[in-house]
């Protein structure tokens, strides 16, 4: 199961779910968020809801120097802090915008998939989705 | 509060000499919990008695509190400073993205002061603030600041752009500043105390964590408030048809204010119904950050251009309850569209919605009146429901070509004291009224509610619900308004969205508050919002207010409303024993 944006143009843009990621993280506030909404170029456009897309092939693990973002076997990634040198190459090779940054530790915050931030959705913008079931619809 | 929490940080901005300072106040934050009391506080500190409201020593106030980006509901912004339009206290709140992001730039509250020379946005982060050069978009709307600002500056998404147009930058009195296109601190004029300032705007945005005192209490107690929030059925009425959908209630019940409150039912009300806007305009529903609700509804505007057939124009609209009585009924606008044009006209400008619809619907029967001509008008023609004139007459008011314009400028009270027509200029301790002709519930509450807004205390809303169906002695009713007036400093000192004050009830409140830090007892909280009230009224005396000296619109009695035994002797005495009873608690206190 992988975490998926299933109705981007339902977004209202409250931002729980940044929040709820930040929470299973175990911090309140949003600096562990693995989430970004944000307006498109004003409110008025709707929402744009950036979630890691758990590619097949990931381009932030291929640059990784140090082996510290590795592919998860059916899509995503695991990340090993201890390898991490925070040099941010993930984060610029993600050009979705996915891999987001933690200041304080200077290291990525890679979503794990667990889904716990689409309990948080009023409108069932973002949910968990079977990589088979995704790969029929395309 | 917890030891590290970041909400004790006080930014400390002074324009005129382009410098900033952060000063820790655990002192305010415990004593008043954030929000409204602290910015109170503040208010207390850095305005000088009888300050020039445009001048530079007025202090502009932002304070979030302890709940805000903890717990969803929270994510409200207290904006206080001496308000342009009643010369006393201005108290204004806005949702959008600023409290949180204030809250996640590492802040309590902001204090900003002086005056620059030239104009200027700030754009604030953790420990950093610019001062930053805003020569090339003075003179420019809302719509456009905003966007030319998200374009110039990072943390999309985690940002708040709060902004003036050119009303603000005209000192009108009733200016707002605008966040996220669609949201205000809509009353009282903090637009204009920008511009007296030249600051265009201001963009703050942070992503920073904050400690809770129990991590495994905490998310529990989450949870329980988000589903209250997203089960609750007053939420889904604000998610559903919004603030919108009290036209109809509110038209049958006799309490809408129509054609400058000559009337309380509106024929043409179906027309701007919530009902009609959803079926026919309805585009976009977005919520404020850290809330599932969703209250704010956009309407799409498709309008042909007239000089080129398949151009259209499409444009996107705000619109709440308040904003369609004052620039609908109280124009004697039926029609949606209308309506639409003339809210979009007024958001780019940036004034206050309610107050210039108050200020138009006084103007339209002056003139019926022949208190004023098209002498004074220059020629524009103002009559109920023609909307390409009101929109007109809204730029002259910005533009001000001449002194009708600018006495409109400066409000409804101002303009009547110089052309007349006081028994219908309909405000309430200076502030143009809310969009209620209920009882004497609202009306007293517009009175004696410390910033005179329908908010304060709700008075409306006892109308509806209690004394539609028992008469109630004068004194009865003021002790429930300022009970219930005392209880929302609560709520604004925790910055918690009214609308959510169904489900943050006291022993919630205490619970919350517990997770981040705060040891209060229920009784504790009713002493802090007593205090915060006394305080509120202790500045609005030391700056000339009197209860017992307000003056009175006689068109509020002599249009009938649902309470019929609203009258002026009952206001009277309400009013006399409310003045009292204030001065009594302000005694009491020390």
């Amino acid at each position: 199961m992988r975490l998926a944006v299933l109705e981007t143009e339902k977004c209202i843009g409250c931002q729980s779910c940044m929040f709820a990621c930040s929470r299973i993280h175990g911090e309140a506030g949003l600096s562990a968020s693995c989430i970004g909404v944000r307006s498109i170029g004003g409110m008025e456009r709707g929402f744009t809801v950036i979630v890691c897309k758990a590619c097949e092939d990931p381009p932030c693990a291929k640059v990784c120097p140090t082996q510290a973002l590795t592919s998860r076997k059916g899509g995503g990634i695991h990340f090993d802090a201890d390898k991490c040198i925070g040099c941010g190459h993930c984060r610029d090779a993600c050009i979705i915008g996915a891999v987001f940054w933690d200041d304080e530790t200077n290291k990525p915050m890679i979503c794990v998939h667990c889904g716990y931030c689409a309990g948080f959705c009023p409108h069932g913008v973002l949910g968990l989705q079977k990589r088979e079931a995704e790969d029929a619809e395309q | 509060m917890l030891n590290n929490d970041p909400l004790e940080n006080i930014l400390y901005i002074d324009l005129s000499k382009r410098m900033f300072k952060v000063e820790k106040r655990r002192d305010l934050f415990e004593k008043y919990m954030g929000g409204a009391g602290v910015a109170t506080a503040l208010l207390h500190e850095e305005c000088p008695e009888d300050c020039d409201p445009l001048g530079p020593d007025n202090p502009i106030i932002f304070a979030v509190g302890p709940l805000t980006a903890l717990f969803p509901l929270a994510s409200k912004t207290v904006a206080m400073f001496k308000s342009p339009l009643t010369g006393n206290l201005g108290e204004s709140h806005c949702g959008g993205r600023s409290a949180v992001a204030i809250r996640m730039a590492g802040y309590g509250a902001i204090v900003i002061k002086g005056a620059s020379s030239m104009p200027v946005y700030l754009s604030i982060a953790s420990n950093q603030v610019y001062f930053r050069d805003a020569s090339s978009l003075w003179g420019m709307g809302n719509f456009a600041t905003g966007r030319i600002i998200r374009e110039n500056e990072t943390g999309a998404g985690l940002r708040a752009i709060m902004r003036i147009g050119r009303a603000g930058e005209k000192l009108v009195s009733y200016a707002c500043v605008t966040s996220e296109t669609f949201r205000h601190f809509g009353r009282l004029g903090l637009g204009a105390v920008f511009g007296s300032k030249k600051l265009k705007a201001i963009v703050v945005s942070g992503k920073s964590s904050l400690p809770v005192s129990d991590k495994k209490i905490y998310k529990k107690i989450y949870d329980e408030v988000y589903k209250a929030a997203v089960d609750s059925p007053v939420m889904k009425k604000y998610h559903d048809l919004g603030t919108a959908e009290n036209i109809m209630p509110l038209n049958d019940f006799g309490g809408l204010p129509t054609r400058n409150l000559k009337e309380a039912r509106f024929e043409g009300a179906s027309g701007i119904s919530g009902e009609t806007f959803a079926e026919q305009y309805l585009g976009r529903r977005l919520a404020c950050s850290h809330c599932p609700v969703g209250c704010i509804h956009i309407a799409a505007l498709r309008e042909p251009y007239e000089d080129e057939a398949y151009f259209y124009k499409t444009s996107m609209i705000s619109y709440d309850y308040e904003s369609i009585y004052s620039l609908g009924s109280m124009l004697g606008i039926s029609s949606a569209s209308d309506f639409l044009k003339l809210m979009d006209k007024v958001e780019a400008l940036g004034m206050d919605s309610m107050s210039l619809g108050v200020i138009l619907a006084w103007a339209t029967e002056a003139r019926e009146r022949g208190l004023i001509s098209e002498k004074e008008t220059g020629g524009t023609k103002l009559e109920w429901g023609n909307v390409k004139e009101y929109m007109k007459v809204a730029g002259y008011i910005v533009s001000q070509p001449n002194d009708f314009y600018k006495a409109l400028a400066r409000g409804v009270e101002h303009a009547a004291s110089i052309y007349g027509g006081e028994n219908y200029a309909l405000a309430f301790g200076g502030n143009e009224m809310p969009g209620y002709h209920t009882g004497p519930g609202t009306h007293l509450g517009a009175f004696i509610g410390a910033r005179h807004s329908h908010l304060d205390n709700g008075g409306y809303g006892i109308d509806q619900k209690t004394l539609v169906n028992r008469k109630m002695k004068p004194e009865e009713l003021i002790d429930i308004l300022l009970e219930e007036e005392r209880w929302r400093q609560v709520l604004s000192s925790l910055v918690v969205c009214f609308f959510a004050r169904g489900i943050y009830s006291p022993e919630l409140v205490t619970r919350l508050l517990g997770i981040a830090g705060f040891d209060l007892s229920t009784d504790d909280l009713q002493r802090i919002g007593r205090e915060i009230h006394n305080e509120k009224y202790r500045f609005k005396i030391r700056e000339g207010f009197a209860v017992d000296t307000l003056r009175l619109p006689e068109r509020i009695f002599e249009t009938p409303s649902p309470i019929n035994w609203l009258n002026e002797r009952y206001i009277k005495d309400a009013l006399k024993y409310a003045h009292k009873t204030i001065l009594k608690e302000l005694d009491a206190e020390h």
